[in-house]
């Protein structure tokens, strides 16, 4: 029997609104324990939460970028249960009825692409944070996160793989981080994931019993993790057993799902709406104004970059998958005189090859890079006007980011101009075929890859300074000459 | 006449023409406090040394800058109502040792307009009871007959106003817990709309239900203390933006032409038969002063008890979760594990009331049951509130009697609850409709027990009520009784 794996995500993204969803305390991450807290998120006696605008407007960010319909009104329930991280015991939270609902994103995938769709988006608080003593019998409370805003994606079961999965898990993330609203960072615990897995008999329509994953704290341990349970739980049917509805722990280490807690011990959340909350409406007015604001998200901007550049989709992809990169880029790009694609695909390259690697091994991203954009757009132009060599420029880059310079005032201060001057090079070349009699003959014998030698010598003898396409024409003229 | 029996218009005139202080005054009810305290238990916590201090800094004040709204005047605090830095109980173990960082709004207010605290007062554990027995700190006693229930769950704030042991009171209501405790005391208590208080700092029992509201001596004084207290609070977001008027222009203005709206469902069996005629009586009264008297009919009375019964509990087990030992208030040190301590210091912390309340909300909330009992409550509470705006459409106000009988005696109905939650029967609909409602006194048993009259407006009409209460009060010439203490 072939089956086929169901598979429904959950996201939790933690908003980078500057305070909390229901009061004035900073969201801030990694202040010292318990510092960004207030009688109101302490949940004590007596206070009452005030709902952050901006935490809708979020909300409506993703929800549009998403298309989904934002509905004119929606209301917080209060989710209950006991736990010390969770002051009030509840959470608030949107149940019955979430402020977007409906929507899809457009995943790539290795063979095309494929529309998976988005159940609700609502939000909520998020929860503090418990820290055990590994020596003492003592567990210490931060209520720092407490009340830092999340939303919660929920996906429509639309996935059939891991790998599927974890495309549609890179998607969202790349809307999130460029719609500004959510750092995206999955160890600090701002982008988290929790999936719904089930196996049924490939063609046919109901799902089989689902297992909950949780506990995936990168990309790969989603994929991994979906991987190992997929397969677990064909090992389980195949076997003529029966999956259980539970919740599963991913461990990383082991690589392998635990259960956690079964249905019958899954929690009673006695949802409510919450009175201490009044109704949210969003009118089309608010929407238009939130519809104005958005940034053009990645899949749109990726082909863009295809129409308008005439760059390779890898390209494309490379350098629109962070914004900043992407603004990189076209800075660079519009800091030429014209734009052409020949340009255009030379720029492509510096920026995704010498100057992404630099930067990435000082842990910087491309609004923090030394070299500006139209620096990058300057190296490009003094290579094709013969000025330097592509291989000069390797080392004129890399002056570029150690001191910042332009790359005209490197090349001036280095003596580095190219030489162009036939003459001065043809005394060169014949001076190294002269002292070079044994490689001479091997390459008349026969033996091509000698040339590559006799390049060498040359480049040594001028420094790096010789203009390769005219060595490379004298040098088979006068190897060829003498024959 | 001794001071602390002074209503906040007389001391305030007495200490605009300097005849008095507010030293003098404070001293006044803590002196009365002395004698009758041991004997009414109306305060969880005293307040002597800030009151003095507060007193003495109204007296400057009053030279300095001239007269506030209420300077210098001794206050009473229901011990629901946060205080910054001053112990807030709710009347509960779990609460036993909490002190707020902070003030409720209303206690701002009141501090901003020259209050004087005086303590905080005792009542039924986190408001959920009608006699303030349930308070983990012993019952307090009806001034009118100290072997008699003041009403709850505000029964120390009433207890207090009535006993002189405060100039005015601040209480909470959530099914008739100001209404109710002021009837049997004799005082005028109100609930006004919901949002127009802040609840910001009151510890909350029904979050959709509660509602702040004052305890006064007379009428004057409830518009007095309505004019500090009402208004916007962005702090909450249930508080509504809708402009305060100065409720003292509405005190003379008489009700001549009114449409009073009589409910039939409000007269019915079990209702005390001198409740009964004092409450006729002011039907009376009230066409004297010129008002027409009209029947209406509130056609789903007979389910608000079961409604509130479902909503109230329900709000109350998801606020009440809060205290579980683990941040502040009472912790038991016997759990072993996070869940014992859980079940320990919840099992040790509350009383049987409130946890009776927990496990009905528990229930009716529980998977499965949501509908039946949450979800049908709150339609059936949409009827009830449209019951009112249709008889608001035939009448001005609404009369009713505030409880069905005089205060009952100290355990008389402690083990029974559904009798204990009748007397709150002619209350509890104005919360669940969100309106404003309030007790007058309306006379004496043969006993000697006061009786309590309500009249009820449309949202936000508390400007209404005043007149209403004001032009009856001049009318009925309630005899001017004090207790006997």
């Amino acid at each position: 029997m072939e089956f086929e794996p169901v598979i429904g995500l959950e996201i939790h993204a933690q908003l980078l609104t500057d305070a909390k969803i229901f009061c004035g305390c900073s969201s801030k991450f990694g202040a010292a324990p318990n510092t960004h807290t207030c009688p109101v998120c302490l949940g004590m006696p007596g206070v009452l939460p005030v709902l952050n605008r901006k935490v809708v407007e979020f909300m409506m960010k993703m929800a549009l970028a998403t298309h989904c319909v934002i509905n004119r009104e929606c209301n917080f329930a209060r989710k209950n249960y006991f736990y010390p991280d969770l002051p009030k015991g509840y959470q608030i939270s949107q149940y019955a009825h979430p402020p977007a609902e409906h929507g899809w994103v457009e995943v790539e995938l290795d063979g095309g692409k494929k529309r998976i769709g988005i159940t609700r988006i609502h939000m909520e608080e998020d929860a503090g944070k418990l820290m055990h003593d590994e020596h003492n019998p003592a567990s210490y409370v931060d209520l720092n996160r407490t009340g830092v805003p999340l939303i919660e994606i929920v996906s429509e079961p639309d996935i059939r793989s891991a790998e599927e999965a974890a495309a549609y898990l890179r998607c969202l993330h790349e809307i999130l981080v460029y719609l500004e609203i959510c750092d995206g960072n999955m160890e600090e615990g701002s982008f988290r994931c929790d999936a719904n897995v089930s196996l049924r008999q490939r063609g046919t329509e109901p799902f089989g019993i689902r297992a909950e994953l949780k506990n995936m704290n990168s990309f790969r341990n989603v994929q991994r993790a979906l991987e190992y349970e997929i397969k677990r739980q064909q090992y389980v049917l195949e076997g003529g057993g029966q999956v259980v509805q539970e919740t599963r722990l991913w461990d990383d280490t082991a690589g392998v799902t635990h259960s956690m807690r079964s249905k019958e011990e899954a929690h009673d959340y006695r949802y409510f709406p919450d009175p201490d909350l009044v109704p949210v409406v969003i009118d089309n007015a608010w929407i238009e104004e939130i519809r104005k604001e958005q940034p053009e998200l990645p899949l749109e901007k990726r082909e863009r970059f295809m129409r308008e550049y005439q760059i390779p989709a890898y390209d494309a992809g490379v350098l629109t998958a962070t914004p900043a990169t992407a603004s990189f880029y076209e800075a660079t790009v519009a800091s030429f005189p014209t734009i052409n694609p020949k340009a255009a695909k030379a720029a492509s390259n510096w920026i995704t090859g010498d100057l992404m690697k630099m930067l990435n091994e000082d842990k910087k991203d491309f609004t923090a890079s030394p070299i500006p954009p139209r620096a990058i757009a300057e190296l490009i132009q003094i290579i094709d006007d013969g000025t330097i060599s592509g291989k000069m420029a390797k080392d004129v880059v890399e002056e570029m980011y150690k001191s910042g310079k332009p790359p005209g005032e490197i090349v001036k201060e280095k003596g580095l101009v190219q030489i162009t001057d036939e003459g001065a090079l043809t005394k060169t070349v014949a001076g190294i075929l002269e002292k070079n009699p044994e490689q001479v003959a091997q390459y008349r014998a026969g033996k091509e890859k000698v040339f590559g030698f006799f390049i060498g010598q040359v480049m040594k003898a001028t420094g790096g300074k010789a203009n390769p396409q005219l060595i490379n024409d004298l040098l088979k003229k006068m190897l060829a000459g003498d024959r | 006449m001794e001071l602390y029996s002074l209503t906040i218009h007389e001391l305030l005139d007495k200490l605009r023409t300097g005849e008095t202080s507010s030293v003098e005054i404070t001293a006044s009810v803590f002196g009365r406090i002395d004698a009758v305290e041991k004997d009414v238990r109306a305060y969880i916590t005293l307040m002597r040394e800030t009151a003095l201090a507060e007193a003495a800094r109204a007296d400057l004040a009053i030279r300095k800058d001239g007269i506030g709204a209420l300077t210098g005047i001794p206050i009473a605090l229901k011990d629901i109502c946060c205080t910054n830095g001053v112990r807030t109980t709710c009347g509960s173990r779990i609460l036993q040792n909490f002190i707020p960082p902070y003030d409720a709004t209303v206690v701002e207010r009141l501090r901003a307009a020259g209050a004087v605290f005086t303590g905080k007062t005792n009542m039924d554990e986190f408001a959920m009871g009608s006699s303030t027995e349930t308070s983990f700190f012993g019952a307090t006693r009806n001034p009118w007959d100290l072997t008699r229930i003041p009403g709850g769950s505000s029964g120390g704030s009433a207890a207090a106003v009535a006993a002189g042991e405060c100039i005015a009171a601040l209480g909470s209501d959530t099914g008739g817990s100001i209404r109710q405790p002021a009837a049997l005391c004799g005082v005028v208590g109100m609930k006004p709309t919901y949002g127009r208080v802040s609840r910001f700092g009151l510890v909350a029992f029904a979050s959709s239900l509660d509602q702040i509201g004052p305890f006064t001596k007379d009428v004057e004084d409830c518009a007095i203390l309505m004019n500090v207290i009402a208004g916007y609070d962005p702090r909450e977001s249930t508080s509504v933006p809708e402009e305060v008027p100065d409720y003292r222009r509405f005190l003379a203005r008489g009700i001549e032409g009114w449409t009073v709206g009589i409910p039939k469902e409000y007269f019915i069996a079990g209702i005390d038969p001198e409740v009964e005629a004092a409450v006729r009586q002011t039907i009376r009264v009230v066409e004297g002063a010129g008002a027409k008297c009209i029947e209406v009919s509130l056609p789903h009375t007979e389910y608000c008890l079961a409604v509130y019964y479902i909503v109230a509990p329900a709000e109350a087990c998801s606020n009440l979760a809060r205290y579980d030992g683990v941040k502040y208030g009472f912790r038991s040190e016997e759990g072993r594990d996070l869940m014992e301590m859980y079940k320990k210091t919840r099992a040790a912390g509350f009383g049987a009331e409130v946890k009776r309340r927990i496990m009905i909300g528990t229930y009716a909330l529980s998977s499965g049951y949501y509908d039946a009992y949450y979800k049908k409550a709150s339609q059936v509470r949409a009827l009830i509130k449209r019951d009112f705006d249709l008889a608001f459409a035939k009448c001005d106000v609404i009369l009713t009697p505030t409880t069905p009988t005089p205060a009952f005696r100290i355990g008389e109905k402690t083990d029974d609850p559904m009798q204990m939650y009748l007397s709150d029967i002619f209350t509890i609909s104005t919360n669940l409709a969100g309106i404003p409602g309030i007790s007058v006194p309306c006379g004496f048993t043969a006993a000697g027990l006061p009786v309590g009259v309500q009249f009820l407006a449309g949202h936000f009409q508390e400007g209404r009520l005043i007149q209403f209460a004001s032009a009856y009060e001049k009318q009925a010439h309630i005899e001017k009784r004090r207790p006997t203490l």
